[in-house]
């Protein structure tokens, strides 16, 4: 949901839970995925070349639209000036129309560094079911107070 | 479990090395932001309302996600003889390793100066590593890591993303 507020540091405990989200993934949505990201390559478009080529079920969602839809989901839940240091996701399995996705997450660590930026470190999960399709650790840095904003941090000031 | 050849000296040569140096083929720009945001369903006011944006981020940016989507070469364009592809890297090793089949299973990104609309992207790719053989459910091939790097037109560096590959032979 759209919102121009943004959680501040001092309500972010370690522990805390993110909004769960979750899709049920259609063929549409691997495409747009696809097309969004400018990828043209056929498992991500094309079911027979998905079964016969790569081995799997049907087309599948690809990785730069995976790491979208974590992007989404973090800013979902720090509003507008959640600003986005560092992304790491490991695929263990892929997401295939027809599956309900779910992402999962939560805070993993409070902090602040060297330069007085506020960080939330994150731990989220991509899921199928009970099946984790994905494993994201994430570091988003979010403000201190109602005045601060991540986004004029430059130079030395950003050391995400 | 299909047998893999050693790794050619050509190929182990290539680790560490920069490789394709490249500028964007197009600039930056909020059609494909607006579909990126729309494929994931991302309501970040940032990105769809321009008050919003020149209050927090200074002006429209992308999403810190889409930094590859910039380096995507068209599908066909009447400037290429073949079909362009994104991370040639990749589909070298692929090709040089005669390993057919691909995915990618990790990926990180470390995000720099936001990506603006009407920047015009630069980037290089470098092979960290090769595996020995592997054998996972796919086949049997190798993982490779690769490093790309990006800077905007002012030299600033606007992100790197490391990807690990499988490339691999099913059966």
């Amino acid at each position: 949901m759209a919102t121009t507020e943004s959680i501040t540091l001092g309500k972010v405990e370690k522990g805390a839970k993110l909004p769960e989200w979750s899709l049920d993934v259609s063929v549409t949505d691997v495409v747009l995925g696809a097309l969004a990201t400018r990828d043209w390559r056929p498992m991500h478009h094309d079911k027979d070349f998905a079964q016969e080529r790569n081995g799997v079920r049907h087309i599948f969602v690809n990785t730069p639209h995976n790491a979208a839809y974590f992007e989404k989901f973090i800013t979902d839940w720090t509003g507008p000036k959640g600003r986005l240091g560092k992304i790491k996701f490991r695929m263990k399995d892929s997401v295939f129309p027809g599956d309900t996705m779910t992402m999962i997450g939560e805070v993993s660590d409070v902090r602040t560094d060297d330069q007085g930026c506020g960080w939330a470190d994150l731990e989220i999960q991509m899921k199928v079911g009970e099946n984790v399709t994905t494993f994201c650790s994430a570091s988003v840095a979010i403000p201190t107070d109602d005045n601060d904003n991540p986004w004029k941090r430059k130079g030395g000031d950003w050391q995400p | 479990m299909a047998n893999l050849e050693p790794i050619p000296a050509h190929v182990e040569a290539w680790v560490g090395e920069k490789r394709y140096p490249e500028e964007g083929e197009f600039d930056v720009e909020r059609g494909y932001i607006f579909s990126s945001c729309a494929s994931v369903q991302n309501g970040n006011p940032i990105f769809w309302d321009e008050k919003v944006a020149n209050e927090i981020t200074d002006g429209p940016i992308a999403p810190p996600s889409m930094i590859s989507v910039w380096f995507r070469p068209h599908f066909w364009a009447p400037y290429r003889e073949e079909e362009g592809k994104p991370m040639q890297t990749h589909f070298d090793l692929k090709e040089h390793l005669g390993l057919p089949e691909a995915i990618m299973s990790d990926n990180t990104i470390t995000f720099g100066v936001p990506v603006r609309v009407g920047d015009r992207l630069k980037t290089h790719q470098v092979i960290r590593s090769i595996s020995d053989p592997k054998t996972t459910k796919l086949g049997t091939g190798r993982f490779w890591v690769i490093e790309i790097v990006y800077e905007n037109q002012n030299g600033e560096h606007v992100g790197t993303e490391s990807y690990t590959g499988f490339g691999y032979k099913r059966g």
